[in-house]
């Protein structure tokens, strides 16, 4: 596994942790989403709550060469408000399903944020001056008496301590039925996707009220519903294709090009089932609840409930690898199915990039090497790593008792059946009520975020 | 033989065989369309206008019907009252990660 030596394992630490320590998890604290924006220097976090926190990483400090900087709470608004359509006698949860940040543009930061139904962009300023010097007010705001002023002056702008303000700049709403599982930016940076169950919709960032539907898979008589839309991401350089997992095992590659809706996919991908494994579980274990493309845009990750699954564009018929990410839990199923934690929706995240600059003494010189890493959550707070060039992995677990910084976090082993060793942990002693659902991955350097149920953990590489 | 065919049985079949024994009604359709149109329906609830104003006609000094135990569970088996129904939270407190 990972860690266990060799030039280009990584040793992972802890750095921080954010959070209440305390057991009893207040509702609106679930954390929903973790997202760094294209730079890492911000991490945000969305909650149960309808709440979105911006964390910002602290300059690197010169003399503290050992570690890079901290991430401290930047910035932290109210982005959605629980709702009732009275219309539709429906109850709208404010939980934040997804943060994207946009790429910056200006001084300025933004983001999509949306719950069930309705998705904002915000824009994060800083703002770290003042007018001060008006003829008509006083200091503090307070109007003066009009007869008192005998001179004129020019209010100056004066430093003042930094202010971070986030205010919502556009609402797109009331385009969607049903539930919005999924947004993603498109390569333009001037559109982006919005996905429910049923139908994924194309908007314009500057457009509020207009909204393309592109994928429309609600059948003409609802009772013929087979399966729905779990994920959709758009390509990272092809502006004109996106795809769309489903909650049948399938990812469909669609081009705009092709037709103004999109229904019938260009590429179809779906791994033959073995009909003679076939159970009551399948089609629910099947289900993806994530994907995500290689930054190259080669390659697409899919999670579903048991594994990890990387799929090359170019073949349909079969994933390229498949990473088993707790197969234990396979003879756990009727259980799992009993507490609903079968339906559990786990992300997955690639590492920063598909290439690294990596000092390997066997070379003489610094090589961009292949260098892919994928890594997604598990039960009793464990989440697993995947190595695809030296097909190792590690699994690690995101607790309070591992956290002292520089402090290389020991591997975790779950032991499937049989006689379980020292250190090892049994299937039946896993906690299901401590989940990771959410993980991300610094762009450019080996920093992770991990989200625990309340709590964000992040851990990055030790330096030498 | 019959020890033999039981080793034989992959976890997955070992595993329905445990929940049809624990539920023999469960559906036909494996994981199907009961489960999507759930997932669907999340957040729906019911009132009938008409019902509640004739049960409250009807029941003019008497207290009106009012949910069972699970005060937060409200379906359209009964007549709901606005007291039943969730208040809307208050969205002033900071998050604990920002703390």
């Amino acid at each position: 596994f990972l860690g266990a030596g060799g030039g280009n394992d990584i040793q992972w630490c802890f750095s921080q942790v954010k959070g209440a320590v305390d057991d009893d998890v207040a509702e609106a604290d679930i954390i929903s989403t973790v997202e760094f924006n294209h730079s890492g220097e911000l991490l945000a976090t969305g909650d149960k709550g309808g709440r979105v926190v911006i964390f910002q990483q602290e300059q690197e400090n010169k003399t503290q060469s050992h570690s890079r900087g901290e991430y401290n709470v930047y910035s932290t608004f109210q982005s959605h408000e629980p709702e009732f359509d009275y219309l539709k006698s429906l109850e709208i949860e404010e939980k934040i399903n997804k943060i994207r940040w946009l790429p910056q543009k200006n001084a300025a930061q933004f983001l999509l944020s949306t719950n069930d139904k309705t998705i904002k962009l915000w824009k994060i300023s800083e703002r770290d001056k003042r007018p001060e010097g008006y003829n008509l007010k006083e200091e503090d705001g307070r109007y003066r008496d009009p007869t008192t002023v005998t001179t004129l002056r020019v209010p100056v702008f004066r430093p003042m301590d930094l202010m971070v303000e986030a205010s919502p700049r556009r609402i797109f709403a009331n385009a969607h039925t049903y539930h919005i599982n999924s947004i993603s930016i498109n390569s333009d940076y001037e559109t982006y996707l919005s996905a429910d169950d049923l139908r994924i919709n194309l908007w314009h960032l500057e457009i509020t009220d207009r909204s393309f539907n592109i994928v429309d898979i609600k059948p003409a008589n609802m009772e013929e519903l087979t399966e729905v839309i779990t994920a959709a991401e758009f390509h990272p350089n092809s502006c004109n294709t996106f795809v769309y997992s489903s909650s049948k095992g399938t990812i469909r590659l669609c081009d705009m090009r092709a037709s103004a809706l999109c229904d019938r996919h260009s590429k179809l991908f779906e791994e033959p089932e073995d009909p003679s494994n076939r159970s009551f579980f399948s089609e629910i274990i099947s289900s993806i609840s994530d994907v995500k493309f290689s930054h190259s845009g080669r390659y697409m990750m899919t999670r579903d409930y048991l594994s990890v699954k990387i799929w090359d564009l170019n073949m349909e018929n079969r994933p390229v690898e498949t990473y088993q990410v707790h197969e234990y839990l396979r003879s756990k199923l009727c259980s799992l199915y009993e507490n609903d934690c079968i339906f559990d929706k786990f992300e997955c995240c690639w590492n920063g990039s598909d290439r690294q600059v990596i000092f390997n003494l066997t070379i003489p010189f610094f090589l961009p090497l292949p260098y892919s890493i994928v890594m997604t959550g598990s039960y009793n707070n464990f989440f697993r790593m995947f190595d695809r060039n030296t097909k190792r992995d590690i699994t690690l677990e995101a607790s309070r008792e591992n956290n002292k910084p520089r402090t290389v976090l020991k591997p975790r082993k779950v032991c499937a059946s049989g006689k379980r060793k020292k250190d090892e942990i049994s299937v039946d002693s896993l906690d299901f009520n401590k989940k990771i659902l959410h993980t991300a991955w610094h762009p450019k350097e080996n920093i992770i975020a991990v989200a625990t149920t309340n709590n964000l953990y992040i851990f990055q590489d030790k330096m030498n | 033989q019959d020890t033999q065919e039981k080793e034989m049985v992959p976890p997955e079949r070992a595993e329905e065989a445990k929940l049809k024994a624990k539920y023999p009604n469960l559906g036909q359709k494996p994981g199907g369309s009961d489960f999507l149109m759930k997932r669907l329906q999340k957040g729906q609830k019911y009132f009938d206008s008409g019902d509640y104003n004739m049960a409250k006609a009807k029941m003019k000094n008497k207290q009106l019907p009012s949910a069972g135990p699970d005060k937060n569970l409200v379906t359209g088996d009964h007549i709901p009252t606005p007291q039943d129904l969730p208040q809307r939270k208050s969205s002033l407190v900071t998050s604990k990660l920002a703390g």
